[in-house]
């Protein structure tokens, strides 16, 4: 042991390659099979790319870093799944660059919050927070309603996950500021928009100009609501 | 060869024949890069305390977040954990490696003088731009691996530099043996530069915006990401202080290393085993269950070396356990090493899958992280750095003592006010989350639970204020040593004991 030693530690490559060798079998070992073991996300019907406002809201949510507070993952847990809904699958964050998992909860896990408010209560609580729930620590976000959102960025970020993998299609990428006006404005007729983009929940804005607190709300409106959990085939899933 | 051997008289003869001696071993040695970067590990130390205490009042009291998008917490929460890890660690790192590994092969900086400021300076705008970055609203929003595709090339280059300089210097040393605080130096720059590069890997939207999409999604991003993010611990905050551990203790303690096999099996089972420890962040999730199990087994197997070098550490203080009554700044490093094994046996006990249901998500997990970074991290630093300044500077000795001994206490009452009111808080979220009432309900709201952490959050950031504190005594301390006359009555004060850590 000695003996053998010494010759590492009077070798700088030899420490420099060995190191590099002995750091790698764990990562190896534990990050390749999640790439090839086909049951790792399961196949399950529902789960879509994010529309276009819900992209723009999703990048909100990362600029903001919402996951220092939130996390998005109902875990296998009885009192997690009866708190906030079924656990999550493996499935629902697989066009989600970054996860936005997250690690600590000052605030509740928002993985299943689509639904769950109206779109009044997210207007309110995101302009101020204490006003709906006052207990909470959540900062102000006011300023959100003044920005607006930009199609034309929105669609080179569309295209960018799509050469990533996620599969948009020619027509959904051929409608992005249509179908950005008309998820925001509560007023357009949603039908085209929903065939687009199934599950797709219309925002609240004002009709004139699409803003980020608009396409915030229709990303949270859709967390955790594109698999139907009613569906038996989905129960069926469990391994 | 040490300091006391001289009588009065023979020193006096022999001054300026050791000045001169002294005088070439300054030229040969490349200190002005570790100076800077012992100033920078302080100023950001300062900083990043003081964001800490910020968080903690906004967290105590929302108001704080002072309604501007710049201040909310959400922003400012990775400015905090980048300032802390990457900034004051950093530096701290970048400062002890580059005088250890001179030291240790006897060799000057491979690479020069430029190419050793470009990594200080270049370090030093990767750390502004990132905490800009994060305040005007670009971060990838992956935990402490925040920095946006180009602020990530960037500092990918400052690191292959840094790697350049370290390992050059190794292959040029004048000692036949590389020293063991330099394995654990090179395991450090070797993996993290592995990890950054493994975990920060996306797509630009264009080449003119600061956005881009990461390669990973979902499950695989996951576990890519606590692959990165358990061993930014385990390198950054683990390995290289380890390396610091090996070189300053026995520096302090005038004595060698307890075990020098041990520091064998402690080096290679430690890299080994971290690597593979980055589940048990994803217990109870849509991760297979396979990829948990292995996670757990490893956290609770590292168990082991983790406490190998910290016996390591502190048995190199038998028969010198008297200096920690003399020495305050020792007391710094070696209770540092107490942290160290206290925080590694608070986290294989936390990763396993019981346990971890309860903690995870909670302060409780905070709280284990403050114990490293505070009690481990920042302590082992201080310890260096008060040893480092007098040597650096050429002073007889740290300006006071009895300063350094008030920082250790006011820091060390800080911390246990931190770490207690996380474990309180973070059990107590964690029991009223899953609590039942008699009628089979869940039977708090989550808001409830949040509610019930405010005195907790409050003691917590008046710990923080303590190390704060602490922290401020140290840069007045630091700053009269250097500039007070009073330590300069041996401007030539040479390491005492070269040969204990392999010199």
């Amino acid at each position: 042991m000695r003996i053998s030693h010494e010759k590492i530690e009077k070798n700088a490559v030899l420490l420099v390659v060995l190191t590099l060798i002995t750091v790698s079998v764990g990562g190896l070992v534990e990050v390749v099979p999640l790439f090839t073991i086909e049951t790792t996300v399961e196949k399950v019907e529902g789960v879509r790319p994010y529309s276009p406002l819900e992209l723009a809201g999703r990048n909100v949510y990362v600029r903001e870093g919402c996951y220092t507070c939130h996390s998005q993952q109902v875990r296998a847990l009885k009192d997690e799944v009866e708190r906030y809904g079924h656990y999550s699958l493996a499935a629902e964050s697989m066009y989600d660059r970054p996860f936005q998992w997250g690690s600590k909860r000052n605030g509740p896990d928002l993985a299943r919050v689509g639904g769950k408010y109206s779109n009044d209560w997210h207007y309110a609580h995101m302009t101020n927070p204490q006003a709906m729930v006052p207990e909470s620590l959540m900062p102000r976000y006011a300023f959100l309603a003044t920005r607006e959102v930009d199609p034309v960025k929105i669609a080179r970020h569309m295209r960018t996950n799509r050469t990533l993998g996620a599969p948009y299609t020619d027509e959904q990428m051929a409608s992005v500021a249509q179908d950005i006006r008309d998820q925001a404005d509560p007023q357009a007729d949603p039908e085209a928009l929903v065939k687009r983009w199934p599950k797709a929940v219309q925002a609240s804005g004002n009709g004139r100009a699409v803003t980020e607190l608009d396409a915030l709300v229709a990303y949270l409106q859709v967390l955790g609501t594109m698999v139907d959990f009613t569906n038996p085939a989905v129960e069926s899933l469990r391994q | 060869m040490s300091d006391v051997a001289f009588s009065p008289g023979t020193a006096a003869t022999l001054a300026p024949a050791r000045s001169r001696a002294a005088a070439a071993a300054v030229t040969e040695y490349n200190e002005d890069v570790v100076k800077k970067f012992l100033i920078a590990a302080m100023f950001w130390a300062v900083v990043a305390f003081l964001l800490g205490v910020v968080l903690a009042l906004q967290l105590s009291w929302p108001v704080f977040n002072l309604g501007f998008e710049y201040t909310a917490f959400g922003r400012l929460r990775p400015v905090h954990t980048s300032a802390a890890i990457f900034a004051f660690g950093g530096s701290a790192l970048f400062a002890t490696s580059f005088y250890v590994v001179q030291r240790t092969c006897q060799a000057r900086l491979f690479g020069g003088e430029a190419l050793a400021n470009f990594i200080f300076w270049g370090y030093q705008f990767f750390i502004v731009m990132a905490a800009l970055s994060y305040v005007m609203g670009f971060s990838q929003s992956l935990e402490y691996a925040e920095p946006e595709w180009h602020i990530d090339l960037f500092l990918t280059i400052v690191w292959v530099c840094y790697a350049v300089v370290f390992i050059g210097t190794l292959a040029k040393r004048r000692e036949p043996h590389i020293y063991v605080a330099n394995w654990f130096y090179l395991a450090y720059i070797l993996t993290v530069a592995v990890l950054h590069l493994g975990n920060a890997a996306a797509l630009p939207v264009s080449f003119f915006e600061a956005k881009s999409f990461s390669l990973y999604s979902g499950v695989q991003a996951a576990l890519i990401q606590w692959w990165y993010g358990h061993n930014a611990v385990g390198f950054f905050l683990t390995a290289a202080f380890l390396g610091m551990m090996y070189y300053f203790i026995p520096k302090q303690a005038n004595r060698p290393i307890y075990s020098y096999r041990l520091s064998v099996v402690h080096f290679w089972s430690l890299i080994f085993m971290y690597i593979w420890a980055g589940p048990h962040h994803l217990h109870y999730t849509s991760l297979p269950d396979w990829a948990q199990t292995l996670g757990v087994v490893f956290s609770v197997i590292l168990w082991m070396p983790s406490w190998g070098g910290m016996i390591n550490g502190l048995m190199t203080l038998s028969g010198a356990w008297d200096k920690l009554r003399t020495d305050p700044a020792l007391r710094f490093t070696v209770t540092a090493v107490g942290f160290y094994g206290m925080s590694t046996f608070e986290g294989p006990m936390m990763s396993i899958k019981e346990v971890n249901g309860l903690a995870h998500y909670t302060d409780w997990v905070v709280g284990h992280v403050h114990s490293g970074a505070l009690g481990w991290v920042a302590f082992v630093s201080f310890g260096a750095i008060y040893y480092l300044t007098p040597v650096l500077w050429r002073r007889s000795g740290a300006y006071s003592v009895k300063l350094i001994a008030w920082h250790y206490w006011i820091a060390t009452l800080g911390i246990v006010l931190y770490i207690t009111s996380m474990w309180v808080a973070g059990i107590m979220q964690g029991l009223m989350w899953r609590a039942y009432d008699q009628f089979g309900f869940l039977q708090y709201s989550f808001a409830e639970s949040v509610n019930a952490m405010h005195p907790y959050y409050v003691i917590r950031m008046l710990g923080g204020v303590m190390f704060l504190i602490g922290a401020l005594i140290m840069v007045f301390n630091l700053i009269m040593t250097v500039r007070s006359s009073t330590t300069q009555a041996s401007p030539m004060r040479v390491p005492a004991n070269a040969a204990i850590a392999g010199e």
